[in-house]
């Protein structure tokens, strides 16, 4: 380290930006919210075999305590304003995946009543391709986004009131 | 009451309602009777007290388009006590786009007929609580008429694949 032992050797020096990502991405809480298929394959990952909780990844019953929204499924146009409800309900910072074909684009159901992606309603940080996605896709979209967390500049800053967190891609 | 075949049942049918039974098919073992509308409340009390069709089982609307009468609305009977099977069948013309509930006779088509009017459009007059069930409340159409665009009004046709 750059700095001359003078706090120690119990001490490491980093950014609070640094900080504050690692702390973020490493605790991702997701809603627990299912609407479809999709929502079997999430909740096998977050189970025994797959194991979310050793990601930090614990799903929460209550959008107040929840970081990340996972459309787990597909989206009808009469879901669509309680997922907004949802969503508009979690404190910020908040992040949205997209899990499988329905939450990414409608997949197969070109329909009347299904909303074409959830990215026409909802900011979607992650798309997980799949119909649905495996347990191991859902842990590389999740790693996909802790990567993306981890990326965010001025994190610490936006949070007490300076500035905007800057988004590297 | 009592418990019969479905010849017998729609034998009494046509001798109570000779005027009212436009209509009686049979295919691969199931009956149809096609009723005009005017009777069914009457027709349909008739089959539950008199013939034993205390189940109805379904309730649902067909859109011909193109034919005249566009619509027919489907009563599917059962007869739990002799196990037998009868089909209503009521035309509905578009310009009058309306039947009496059955309701009071089935409790049962209170949200079969919710659906019908849903999807088809269909009013049933007397209803006690006539309001979509399955789309949103402000939804605009009624998308099972065959001329409902598949994609929604707002969209465009699909044209196949681009690639």
């Amino acid at each position: 380290m750059g700095v001359d032992q003078v706090l120690g050797n119990n001490v490491i020096t980093t950014s609070l930006d640094k900080l504050v990502n690692w702390s973020r991405s490493r605790s991702m809480w997701p809603m627990t919210f299912g609407l479809a298929c999709c929502a079997i394959e999430m909740m096998a990952a977050g189970a025994a075999r797959f194991d979310l909780d050793r990601f930090g990844i614990l799903f929460r019953a209550s959008p107040r305590q929840a970081d990340v929204i996972i459309i787990a499924g597909t989206v009808t146009k009469k879901m669509l304003p309680v997922i907004q409800t949802v969503y508009e309900q979690m404190p910020e910072p908040k992040y949205v995946i997209a899990m499988g074909a329905c939450a990414s684009s409608g997949g197969v159901f070109d329909s009347y009543s299904v909303v074409q992606g959830i990215d026409e309603v909802l900011p979607v940080d992650v798309y997980i391709p799949g119909c649905p996605p495996r347990p191991e896709g859902l842990i590389y979209g999740l790693q996909k986004l802790q990567e993306k967390i981890m990326a965010e500049r001025n994190s610490f800053g936006a949070a007490i009131g300076y500035g905007e967190v800057v988004k590297d891609a | 009451m009592e418990d019969m075949s479905e010849q017998a049942a729609v034998a009494k049918l046509k001798e109570k309602f000779s005027s009212s039974v436009l209509d009686v098919a049979e295919y691969r073992g199931e009956t149809t009777v096609v009723v005009k509308k005017e009777d069914i409340v009457d027709v349909c009390t008739f089959a539950k007290e008199q013939l034993g069709y205390n189940f109805l089982s379904d309730l649902c609307g067909v859109d011909y388009l193109g034919s005249s009468p566009r619509f027919m609305v489907v009563y599917n009977l059962y007869s739990i006590g002799s196990k037998s099977r009868l089909r209503l069948k009521v035309p509905v013309e578009e310009s009058d786009a309306q039947v009496s509930t059955v309701s009071g006779v089935w409790g049962t088509a209170n949200w079969h007929e919710r659906e019908t009017w849903d999807l088809y459009g269909i009013r049933f007059e007397g209803h006690p609580d006539l309001r979509r069930i399955l789309l949103a409340e402000d939804w605009k159409g009624h998308p099972l008429r065959k001329d409902y665009p598949l994609q929604g009004p707002d969209r465009e046709l699909y044209q196949g694949r681009l690639s």
